[in-house]
């Protein structure tokens, strides 16, 4: 079966979900090769055998001290020396910098933000705020596809995780961009929004920066990550960082509760392709309402605390 | 310093946009155009940096001709001149290709700083400062919050999912800029007057040293098999809060085992 290289995203050998979502991905079209690259490989390689990498290609080293283009000059190596079926690697923002980098170097094409790709590789996309579904497919060269979190469930299954080090002798080029520093916002106890299986997020009903405690509330009784829209970030009630939308991030969760959000089209392009969604909104007409599976037409200050308390009663 | 900001037109993404029929493309046309509201914040660091450090702000289109409303914002808003690569052969390029013909026109224009939007609210791939730096061999600053140009060196605050990294490199570079990095200027009526007297040179395929047959959408390594409209969400059950609204969001939620 043909291999399939599988960039694994991780913060110093924490493996993020969506490198287990790829390894499942990879495994309909051929056999999954893990490609490691940075500190802490020991501790996460048994997660690799177990969401059914065959092989593990590691490289560490100086690699995660130049920002991008080394992991780019790996993988291309690698596809020179394996001839992939594909390489698949996680659509976030420095995943897709990755992929770029290797499409010019194996000239091939790229497609980002996919949400499915089946045994011909064809990939999925869903665009203009999930509007449209789109299939589109790499016609030149090794197909590079990254592919948003959370789009396929996870399914474990054994592999031999044979581990092969590797190396690359670095261009120039490639260390043209030097991490000096790495500044680590203390992370608090929730999920990381992209990766979250459940994400609450409030918006301009919410009112003010001392409400957001509401949001955080509900966010914790579901073990949930917060997210905002712009107008709550705008106003500075809640970081940027968490702002969720056509640019902001983009989930896609198993639940997405919108507090106090209307529904704009530039909102729901990073939420609408939550698998359910529950809206919570004073205003019966608010736009949110059409994409609910849920609704409740009512204030947040009541909804809400009605709601963690009815969820801690349950629990 | 020589600063070159790539900026792109979009749809607006308030009005409905469609892919065509025919060749599932873009419907360009259909929908009013802006400058993609990204690359605002690109042109508003690239003229700080000027007005801190000298020098001379070139915007950078690659479009249809209908791409000239949105150099003339960018000049209006005090670019000093634009050069807009238009041409029928690159209609439907896709981001590698579209990398490749703006990187030729690069290397025509010169640079000492290539300055991007992050992502595009239309193609939305976020690539192309990746791309471009590949292609010029030169070091790419993306996703920057912050950017300090200190004589031949740049450092940048490359935002992270866990805050960010510090890094350095030197001119010539490629930065690419994430939203709120600064807070764009409006143009003035001043600005608006002078933008229709800053020079626009027009570049075809021909005139960049690029081959017609790397670009367009007969040429594109990646291709659209179909698109539909998405499947409509079955309609959804709404209350009416009552004083029992929380407890029933909690029951909805109970039934699809989330508590
Ligand atoms: C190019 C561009 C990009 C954009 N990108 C993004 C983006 O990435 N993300 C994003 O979110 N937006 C984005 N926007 C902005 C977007 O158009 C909307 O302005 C924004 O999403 C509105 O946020 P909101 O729903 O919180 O506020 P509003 O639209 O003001 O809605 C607030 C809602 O709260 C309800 N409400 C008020 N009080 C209560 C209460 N006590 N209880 C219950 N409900 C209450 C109201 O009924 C209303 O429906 C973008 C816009 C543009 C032009
Ligand atoms: N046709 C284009 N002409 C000039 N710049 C572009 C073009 N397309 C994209 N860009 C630039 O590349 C950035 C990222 O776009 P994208 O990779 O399409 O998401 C944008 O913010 C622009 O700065």
């Amino acid at each position: 079966m043909a291999e399939v290289l599988v960039l694994v995203d991780h913060f110093d050998g924490d493996i993020k979900k969506v490198t287990l979502e790829l390894l499942t991905l990879a495994r309909r079209f051929g056999e999954p090769s893990a490609v490691w690259v940075g500190p802490g490989y020991d501790g996460a390689k048994d997660r690799l055998a177990e969401y059914g990498a065959a092989k593990v290609y590691v490289a560490d080293g100086e690699l995660a001290d130049y920002v991008v283009a080394p992991k780019a000059e790996l993988l291309a190596k690698l596809a020179g020396e394996n001839s992939p079926a594909a390489i698949l690697v996680s659509a976030t923002p420095e995943g897709k910098e990755v992929a770029g980098r290797l499409a010019v170097k194996l000239d091939s094409g790229v497609l980002t933000d996919v949400v499915d790709v089946n045994g011909d590789l064809v990939a999925e996309h869903s665009i203009f705020g999930g509007a449209t579904i789109v299939q589109a497919k790499v016609a030149t060269g090794t197909p590079i596809i990254a592919v948003r979190p959370n789009a396929v469930a996870p399914v474990a299954e054994a592999g031999a995780a044979a581990e092969e080090q590797v190396s690359v002798e670095l261009s120039d080029a490639a260390k043209g961009a030097k991490i000096v520093d790495r500044v680590v916002q203390a992370k608090g106890e929730r999920p990381e929004l992209t990766e979250a299986a459940i994400v609450v997020s409030g918006g301009r009903g919410v009112g003010g920066a001392e409400n957001f405690s509401v949001i955080e509330n509900l966010a914790d009784s579901l073990g949930a990550a917060v997210g905002a829209s712009r107008a709550a970030t705008d106003a500075g009630w809640y970081p940027h960082a968490f702002q969720v939308g056509q640019t902001g991030k983009t989930v896609s969760p198993q639940l997405y509760i919108a507090v106090g959000i209307s529904g704009a089209i530039q909102h729901r392009a990073g939420m609408q392709t939550s698998k359910t969604i529950v809206a919570i909104n004073k205003d019966p007409e608010a736009p949110i309402f059409e994409l609910a599976d849920y609704g409740v037409v009512g204030d947040l200050f009541n909804v809400v605390p009605q709601l963690v308390e009815e969820i801690d009663k349950r629990k | 310093m020589n600063i070159v900001v790539c900026v792109k037109q979009v749809p607006d993404t308030a009005s409905e946009r469609n892919l065509k029929t025919d060749d599932k493309t873009l419907d360009r046309e259909a929908a009013d155009g802006l400058m993609n509201e990204l690359d605002e914040y690109a042109v508003e660091e690239a003229l700080q940096i000027k007005e801190a450090q000298g020098g001379e702000v070139t915007v950078l289109t690659m479009g249809p001709d209908k791409a000239a409303e949105t150099i003339r914002k960018a000049l209006s808003m005090g670019a000093d001149k634009a050069v807009h690569l238009v041409d029928d052969a690159l209609h439907g390029s896709d981001a590698l290709q579209t990398s490749a013909a703006l990187a030729q026109a690069l290397r025509k224009i010169g640079f000492d700083l290539v300055i991007l939007g992050s992502e595009s609210t239309d193609a939305r791939t976020g690539v192309l400062a990746a791309m471009l730096a590949e292609r010029l061999g030169v070091p790419q600053l993306s996703l920057a919050g912050k950017v300090e140009i200190d004589g031949g060196n740049v450092r940048v605050e490359r935002q992270t999912d866990y805050g960010h990294d510090k890094v350095e490199g030197s001119l010539p570079a490629v930065v690419s800029v994430v939203e709120k990095i600064n807070e764009p200027r409006y143009p003035s009526f001043k600005g608006i007057m002078a933008a229709k007297k800053k020079p626009v040179e027009k570049l075809a395929v021909g005139d960049i040293e690029l081959d017609a047959a790397a670009v367009g959408l007969g040429n594109a390594p990646t291709q659209v098999v179909e698109f539909a409209a998405a499947p409509p969400r079955a309609a959804g059950t709404i209350v009416t809060d009552e004083g029992e609204g929380g407890a029933q969001a909690a029951d909805f939620l109970a039934s699809k085992k989330f508590v």
